[in-house]
C-alpha cells in the first residue's frame, strides 16, 4: 500500500505563496480584456484561453506533483477527487467537488461553488458567447495529459451566465500507456 | 417617494453614461428632454464648484422652478452623478449619491466594461432603482 497524500489542500494553501485575490482577479481580467480586444471573435477568445490553460497546466502539474504528495491514483475517480480537493484548493483557495459520474467512470463533473476569477464579472451583450473561466479547463487538460490522460472538458453551468455555480465536465478520452521514449536496442 | 426625480451620471468626456427617470410621477411627454437639458446646463456650475472644495458632495447647486439639481463628484473630478429632484431629503440624496457611487465602482472593476462607456447592465439599473425607492 502506496503512502496516502493529504486529503485536502488546506495545509499546502497555507504554506504556498499567495497573492492578493483582487489583484489576481483583475489581472486575469485584464488579460481576457486584451485578448477580447485583440482577437475580436469570441470563439477565438474562448478557443485562446484554452491554449493558455493548456500551457499553465503542463508546467503545473510538475509543482502540483513536488508540493502534494499525492501518491499514483488507482482510478480516474480517485483523480477527479484530487483534482477538486486538493487541486483547486491549492492554486485557486477553493473546494470543489465532484459529481454526475457516468456508469463506467470515464465522466464526471467538477463543481465549483465559488470562484475568484469571477468577483466584479458581469458580461456584457457583445459577450454572451465568451466563456470567461475557459482557462481553467485548459489548466485541467494540459495538467492531465501530462499524467498521460487524454481528456476532453467542457462547460456545462456557468455562473456569469445566470447558473448557480460553475460545473466543469471532464471526460476521460483515453490513457496513454507509459512508455520509454527511446527503443532498447538503439 | 419623490413625484419627480432624473438621475444621470456624466462621464469624463462630458457623455451622459446612464440615465434613469426615477419619479412617480406621471411621465410628461416633454420631460426627459427638459430634464436633459437643465442637468446639462448645471455641468458648468459642477466644473467650477468641483475644484473648490474637497467634498464629493456638492449639495443642491442649482434650481429651476421648483426642480433641484444635486450633484455628486467622484474623487477624480471626471465623474459626475447628478439627480434633479424636488424633494428636500437632503441625508436621503446624500445616501443615494453614496451608494450609487459603490455600485459605479463595482461596475468600474467589471474588466469587459469600458470605462467611459454607456453602462447597459440590468443588474446596475435595478438596483439603482431600488436605491430610488429607497431613500428619496
Amino acid at each position: 500500500m502506496p503512502p496516502v497524500g493529504p486529503r485536502s489542500g488546506d495545509a499546502i494553501f497555507a504554506n504556498v505563496e499567495r497573492v492578493n485575490a483582487e489583484l489576481f482577479t483583475l489581472t486575469y481580467g485584464a488579460i481576457v480584456r486584451q485578448l477580447l480586444t485583440d482577437l475580436e471573435e469570441v470563439e477565438e477568445v474562448n478557443k485562446q484561453l484554452d491554449q493558455m490553460g493548456y500551457n499553465i497546466g503542463i508546467r503545473l502539474i510538475d509543482e502540483f506533483l513536488a508540493k502534494s504528495n499525492v501518491s499514483r491514483c488507482v482510478d480516474f475517480k480517485e483523480t477527479a477527487e484530487v483534482i477538486a480537493k486538493i487541486g483547486f484548493k491549492m492554486f485557486l483557495g477553493v473546494t470543489a467537488s465532484v459529481t454526475n459520474w457516468d456508469a463506467d467512470g470515464t465522466c464526471c463533473s467538477i463543481v465549483l461553488e465559488d470562484n475568484p476569477l469571477v468577483d466584479f464579472v458581469e458580461l456584457p451583450d457583445t459577450c454572451q458567447g465568451l466563456y470567461y473561466c475557459n482557462i481553467l479547463s485548459g489548466v485541467v487538460r494540459g495538467a492531465l495529459e501530462m499524467v498521460s490522460m487524454k481528456t476532453e472538458i467542457s462547460w456545462i453551468r456557468d455562473m456569469l451566465r445566470g447558473d448557480d455555480a460553475f460545473e466543469l465536465q471532464v471526460k476521460l478520452l483515453k490513457q496513454v500507456p507509459e512508455e520509454y521514449p527511446y527503443k532498447d536496442d538503439e | 417617494m419623490a413625484t419627480t426625480a432624473c438621475f444621470v451620471i456624466v462621464s469624463r468626456n462630458d457623455i451622459p453614461i446612464y440615465e434613469a427617470e426615477v419619479g412617480s410621477a406621471a411621465k410628461r411627454e416633454d420631460a426627459a428632454q427638459l430634464h436633459q437639458f437643465i442637468l446639462h446646463a448645471a455641468l458648468d456650475i459642477v466644473q467650477d464648484l468641483a475644484w473648490t472644495t474637497s467634498a464629493m458632495y456638492l449639495k443642491a447647486i442649482d434650481r429651476f422652478n421648483d426642480l433641484v439639481v444635486s450633484v455628486y463628484v467622484t474623487a477624480d473630478i471626471h465623474t459626475r452623478l447628478m439627480l434633479l429632484h424636488d424633494s428636500r431629503n437632503d441625508d436621503g440624496i446624500k445616501s443615494f449619491f453614496q451608494e450609487v457611487h459603490e455600485l459605479y465602482i463595482k461596475t468600474l472593476l467589471n474588466p469587459l466594461y469600458l470605462p467611459g462607456s454607456r453602462i447597459t447592465s440590468s443588474h446596475f439599473d435595478t438596483k439603482v432603482r431600488a436605491l430610488a425607492r429607497k431613500y428619496l
